[in-house]
């Protein structure tokens, strides 16, 4: 199994949209996938028209209480589950502390699903925690979208930094640039110039499209009602690149 | 509704096109609706059995679908549930050892011997329950599947079903009634449960009693796995009308197995015919005398015939059947030495098989098993002494004396053909047990022939390798004249030889043993107990 973690500081910047998109194609190609909805706010969730609810709450999948597998549903795609978000997520760090070997606390958890799935795709909330730095541990990608600003690009090296201190296991990072808004000079400018610099970008961008917005009228990916548009394309892109990174043999 | 899916079947006339959504409004205000998914697939279903229904008596089902450009075979079990798939099927006319595909042109060559499945998990679930033994269809449809998905308040996807309308092809035409299969999404498992629940509270629909195979076969008017009722004699029966009854039931066992043994779809055809036949031969030689005039020894004469023809085929089927083991041993020689004997061995026996079919398509064998039957379902009770429990413990009596003397005669220095003369006494008190075994009680029926049982198979063990290792020197012979056999070969058939002999001397080691279990009191009082305890 292969896990891939969608991070960024950052709130909005299209962490879900990728995540779901991701799955989605992932799964259509024959992959088994599971999608880990870690935001609170079940925004992943939501666009599956799950209920983000699971029963113990965070508590009880942190610390072992009820398996994972309990917890899984299906969401309308054949080979496509979801964990739902749960409202006690916003606890993580704090049930995460109690833990043991906290930043490793994720890794241990998704051991016994290894079976059940090629793909694993954690949906990561805005933040610097210990929650982020456990799924960090268990990534082998990070997807990270970033805004064409200089500023994001300072935070991606800040990240790459920060993984490359880890001892032992390390995940690839690779980042991406999402919400280009075409209007704006300095977006489409950066966002041509850093990729064929730097090696951590991938090719494949995400513009600001109002279709990418409609996911939440439709409450399904854009690659399901709109699979010809630009988005659809540009994330079926994305995917191939994640997948080759990861080096995710051919599905069963 | 669990794992899996639950199956439920529409009543009634359904029209073209079911409609479970409106079936279930009809009933009790619904939560659920229902979308559907995708168009709807036509695909064609051969179920295959053995013979003698195997895999149905072992709670499995195993089911080829084709459709939409490509073919699987699924093994299910008793619940529904997916054990195994493999894609593909059998290699077209890569079947039975000879012929049988012929006839079965486009039908993707069943019957099939196992080894003609794709290898793996499913063919391995397979050899246990299957053996030697061909699978043929036992049942085809075509299917017209239309998928639903069953959407909750939030139009969130939480079963599908399939609406599955089935035309029967074989055995007999016949439309078979809608079936619903439900499949709770994960997770979903509560309302899959609840839909299920509304779905068989429903005018007109139902859980299905059975599965898809089962209402196959009732639709087109047959049932699975159509048992011969045993035999049930009564112990004052007329000795006569209780053998005519017996040796019918043998007869039926023959014909049943002709055909099979003639197409030869796997080796048991040949090899069930062949223990009825001689079955029919003992019950005439130790019985005969309660049947009138001289049927006995007439149709004594005619079953051997018949038996002595089917030999040559069937001690090549077990020479062939054993051959993996019998060369996985050798130490000399290499699987390239042995192949020209395997070849030798294939080639007298498609020989010996023509004569076979020769013999059971002949006028002859028609006339005898024809005729036989005419006289069976004539014998009348002109006396009703002596009763067939009386008849029945007698022989075996007799028997039973006859197989301990032949056995307390044996001495270290006895030649084999003692031991073979043993063996066949043996085999005459073990078919008079099982012939007259619907008068005893079935646990102490069991009890008494324990030693009986291991004596035999230590018997058969010492002669199977005693006629093997006789042949083996034969086929040398034969071999060498033909010039077929290069020196590796006949060398790597004397290895074969000598390991057949090491294996006789180990069976005649064992023989002492088995054999003072078997004449001990305590399993001679045990038989003896038997058979008085249904004359009195």
């Amino acid at each position: 199994v292969k896990i891939l973690a969608t991070y960024n500081i950052k709130g909005g910047v299209g962490k879900t949209a990728t995540a779901v998109n991701l799955g989605f194609l992932a799964a259509r190609e024959g992959y088994r996938v599971l999608l880990w909805d870690l935001d609170p706010q079940g925004a992943a969730s939501f666009l599956f028209r799950i209920k983000p609810r699971v029963k113990g709450g965070g508590q009880a999948l942190i610390h072992g209480k009820r398996p994972v597998d309990d917890a899984i549903k299906g969401t309308d795609f054949d080979n496509l589950d979801l964990l739902p978000a749960d409202f006690t997520y916003r606890n993580l760090d704090l049930m995460l502390d109690e833990a043991k070997r906290p930043d490793r606390r994720l890794a241990r958890l998704l051991a016994p699903l290894k079976r059940e799935y090629d793909l694993v795709i954690l949906d990561c909330p805005p933040s610097i925690s210990l929650l982020s730095e456990s799924v960090l541990h268990a990534a082998d990608l990070l997807l990270v979208p970033l805004i064409p600003t200089t500023l994001s690009v300072r935070t991606l090296d800040q990240l790459t930094d920060f993984v490359a201190g880890f001892n032992g296991h390390q995940p690839q990072v690779l980042a991406f640039f999402s919400m280009i808004d075409r209007r704006k000079r300095l977006h489409t400018q950066i966002a041509q110039d850093l990729p064929a610099q730097r090696p951590d970008f991938a090719a494949a961008a995400i513009p600001a499209l109002s279709v990418i917005e409609q996911m939440s009228v439709h409450r399904a990916p854009v690659t399901v009602f709109s699979p010809r548009s630009q988005a659809s394309r540009q994330y079926a892109s994305l995917w191939q690149e994640a997948r080759e990174r990861v080096k995710l043999g051919e599905p069963r | 509704v669990r794992n899996g899916s639950t199956e439920f079947v529409l009543d009634g006339d359904q029209g073209a096109r079911p409609d479970v959504g409106r079936a279930l409004s009809n009933g009790t205000g619904s939560t659920f609706s229902f979308a559907d998914d995708g168009p709807a697939r036509r695909v064609r279903r051969t179920w295959l059995d053995t013979f003698d229904w195997r895999l149905y008596r072992a709670g499995l089902a195993l089911e080829q679908v084709a459709g939409s450009g490509r073919t699987e075979l699924v093994l299910t079990g008793r619940d529904g549930e997916r054990l195994a798939v493999a894609q593909g099927s059998v290699a077209q006319g890569g079947v039975a050892p000879s012929g049988a595909a012929n006839g079965n042109r486009g039908r993707a060559g069943w019957p099939a011997l196992l080894g003609a499945l794709p290898p793996g998990p499913l063919r391995e679930l397979l050899e246990p329950v299957v053996g030697v033994r061909a699978l043929a269809p036992v049942a085809r449809a075509t299917s017209q599947v239309r998928q639903q998905r069953v959407l909750n308040a939030d139009a969130k996807t939480v079963a599908r079903l399939a609406i599955d309308q089935m035309s029967v092809t074989y055995p007999g035409r016949a439309k078979a009634a809608p079936r619903l299969a439900v499949a709770a999404v994960r997770g979903y498992q509560a309302q899959a449960s609840r839909l299920g629940a509304e779905l068989a509270a429903a005018p007109g629909i139902r859980l299905a009693g059975g599965s898809a195979l089962d209402a196959a076969l009732a639709a087109a008017g047959t049932e699975p796995a159509p048992r011969v009722a045993e035999l049930q004699l009564k112990a004052g029966m007329p000795a006569a009308v209780a053998m005519a009854a017996i040796l019918t039931g043998l007869l039926d066992a023959i014909e049943d197995n002709v055909r099979g043994a003639i197409r030869d779809i796997d080796t048991e055809f040949l090899h069930d015919l062949r223990v009825a036949v001689r079955r029919t031969r003992s019950a005439l030689k130790l019985a005969g005398r309660a049947l009138p005039g001289e049927l006995a020894s007439r149709y004594g004469r005619e079953f051997k015939w018949l038996g002595d023809l089917t030999t040559p085929t069937r001690d090549l089927d077990v020479y062939l059947l054993g051959f993996e083991t019998m060369t996985a041993g050798l130490v000399g020689a290499t699987s390239e030495d042995v192949s020209p004997f395997l070849h030798y061995l294939e080639r007298t026996r498609a020989t010996a098989h023509r004569e076979l079919a020769r013999t059971l398509r002949s006028a002859r064998f028609a006339r005898l098993t024809s005729q036989w039957r005419t006289e069976l379902a004539s014998v009348r009770a002109v006396r009703k002494r002596p009763a067939v429990a009386e008849l029945a413990s007698q022989r075996i009596a007799v028997a039973q004396r006859r197989a301990l003397r032949a056995g307390q005669n044996i001495t270290a220095a006895s030649p084999a053909a003692e031991l073979h003369y043993l063996r066949k006494r043996c085999k005459e008190l073990r078919y008079l047990l099982e012939m007259f075994g619907s008068l005893y009680d079935p646990d102490q029926r069991w009890q008494a022939v324990r030693e009986l049982k291991a004596l035999q198979d230590c018997l058969g063990a010492f002669q199977d390798a005693e006629v093997q290792r006789e042949e083996i020197h034969t086929f040398a012979d034969r071999m060498l004249a033909e010039r077929s056999a290069p020196a590796a070969t006949l060398l790597a058939m004397g290895e074969i030889a000598a390991d057949l002999a090491r294996r006789q001397r180990k069976a005649r080691m064992e023989f002492d043993d088995r054999f003072a279990a078997f004449a001990g009191q305590a399993s001679q009082a045990r038989l003896t107990a038997l058979t008085q305890a249904a004359v009195t």
